[in-house]
């Protein structure tokens, strides 16, 4: 029987994390491919995503899980409609500690909704930062309706990102109940 | 004698170097296995140039090549939707956007991308007609065919090549499940991720190439780099071809599709 492969993408504004969370449950090593940066604004770490990372989680024989998350800087935003296609669904990543990256966490939101109406979750990563702000603070700042999946997460623990991956796969079984699917 | 014939006996670099010498001036035609393909030269030098369905605009082409941004192509093509290449051009070049050595260089590039495309052209007939000029709506170029002929030459040898490392696009491509490599330090480029995106043991090279929109040597080059890189492997490709719009799940039944988001449920619970 040939091997069937399901698509998760993470996608977020820049050094939001997403690099992070594929590397923390994926069974291979991430391969991702990263640049010097180059923008000023951008030199909050000396390397960024440039196209994306991809991740791999094997359920059995004949099912594989990719995670492929999507390159961090706006230059590269291209990439997005080719990662989007096909995916069983998406996780926006949000740098809680950040709230000048809010607006443009929210802008890939509805970017990729426009791609695909498949299910997506909100990670607010960092939460184990001093200067995080508060999930329903950041609620309020992404004008995010209360039915969408808004959830603290800390992308380097692999529990915190199972429970992020676990509700999103909750949210397609529920889309699917619902026959929207 | 016409001069007609089919690119298996007679390459389109060898057609070319014969035009180029002769100082030709009419249209080659090539109907390749999908498309047809349409070279003016004039007095061996390449005036115009097209693939299928001319939908070429002067303002695109001057876009593509980064001579104007896309927010003016956009006001100029509101303004000029119904005026000619010629009259864009000589606008262009009056109010001061462009001067004419500008104007030409855009479309040597553009035309050069379409003969690139073309050396990859392995099979077709071609047929000459001498004297055609190029269409008047059009501004003709002057494109020497030197260097193109030589970069050509390398390519055939380099396709050459390729052929006998995969010698068919009808292979699919799948993951390896052990690479022999440290994959943390590949680097791949974005024609090189574009085609790993697709990697899928139904999808064959042919229609990843055709939804990555790369041509036979690109897709061979990103498929042996690839390869190379120890991150997939060739297999005969299984099953009916999957539709490459992206859909989320290879089934259509919905018991089963709750099946597998399930077991990923199970499995990312396991972990």
């Amino acid at each position: 029987m040939q091997t069937q492969t399901v698509k998760i993408v993470v996608t977020g504004p820049f050094n939001a994390g997403k690099t992070e969370l594929i590397r923390s449950v994926s069974e291979i090593d991430v391969v991702s491919t990263e640049k010097k940066i180059t923008s000023e604004a951008e030199k909050i770490k000396n390397s960024t995503t440039v196209a994306m990372d991809f991740g791999r989680i094997t359920v059995d024989d004949d099912l594989v899980l990719f995670l492929f998350g999507t390159p961090g800087q706006k230059r590269f935003d291209f990439m997005w409609e080719i990662l989007s296609e096909g995916m069983l669904g998406f996780i926006v990543m949000i740098d809680s500690t950040r709230p000048e990256t809010f607006r443009e966490a929210r802008s890939i939101l509805e970017t990729f909704r426009a791609y695909a109406p498949t299910p997506y979750i909100v990670a607010a990563n960092k939460q184990d930062c001093q200067d995080a702000w508060e999930v329903e603070d950041i609620r309020v700042a992404l004008r995010l309706d209360p039915s969408i999946k808004l959830l603290p997460c800390i992308a380097k623990k692999k529990s915190s990102v199972k429970t992020i991956l676990l509700e999103l796969l909750y949210g397609i079984l529920e889309e699917m109940d619902s026959g929207k699917s | 004698m016409a001069l007609k014939g089919n690119l298996r006996e007679f390459s389109f670099i060898q057609l070319l170097n014969l035009i180029n010498l002769a100082k030709k001036t009419g249209a080659l035609y090539v109907e390749g296995p999908s498309e047809i393909s349409k070279v003016i030269f004039r007095e061996g030098k390449i005036a115009y140039a097209v693939i299928g369905q001319d939908t070429s605009n002067l303002l695109q082409i001057l876009v593509n090549a980064s001579l104007i941004n896309p927010t003016q192509e956009a006001l100029l093509q509101e303004r000029y939707k119904n005026s000619s290449d010629k009259e864009k051009g000589i606008y262009l070049i009056n109010s001061g956007y462009l001067n004419q050595e500008q104007i030409f260089s855009g479309i040597e590039v553009y035309l050069t991308e379409i003969i690139r495309q073309l050396f990859t052209w392995s099979e077709g007939f071609f047929r000459f007609e001498t004297g055609e000029l190029t269409p008047d709506e059009k501004i003709p170029a002057r494109l020497n065919l030197e260097n193109l002929i030589i970069e050509g030459a390398r390519k055939l040898h380099e396709m050459e090549e390729l052929r006998e490392e995969i010698p068919s696009l009808e292979m699919a491509l799948k993951f390896t499940d052990r690479p022999g490599m440290n994959i943390r330090n590949v680097n791949l480029s974005v024609e090189e991720w574009r085609v790993v995106s697709y990697v899928n043991p139904k999808n064959t090279i042919q229609q990843i190439a055709r939804a990555t929109k790369l041509n036979d040597l690109e897709i061979r080059k990103v498929v042996y780099a690839l390869l190379q890189a120890g991150l997939v492997e060739l297999i005969r490709p299984g099953g009916a071809p999957i539709a490459l719009s992206g859909r989320r799940l290879a089934t259509k039944d919905p018991a089963e599709q709750k099946s597998l988001v399930n077991r990923l449920i199970d499995r990312i619970r396991s972990i």
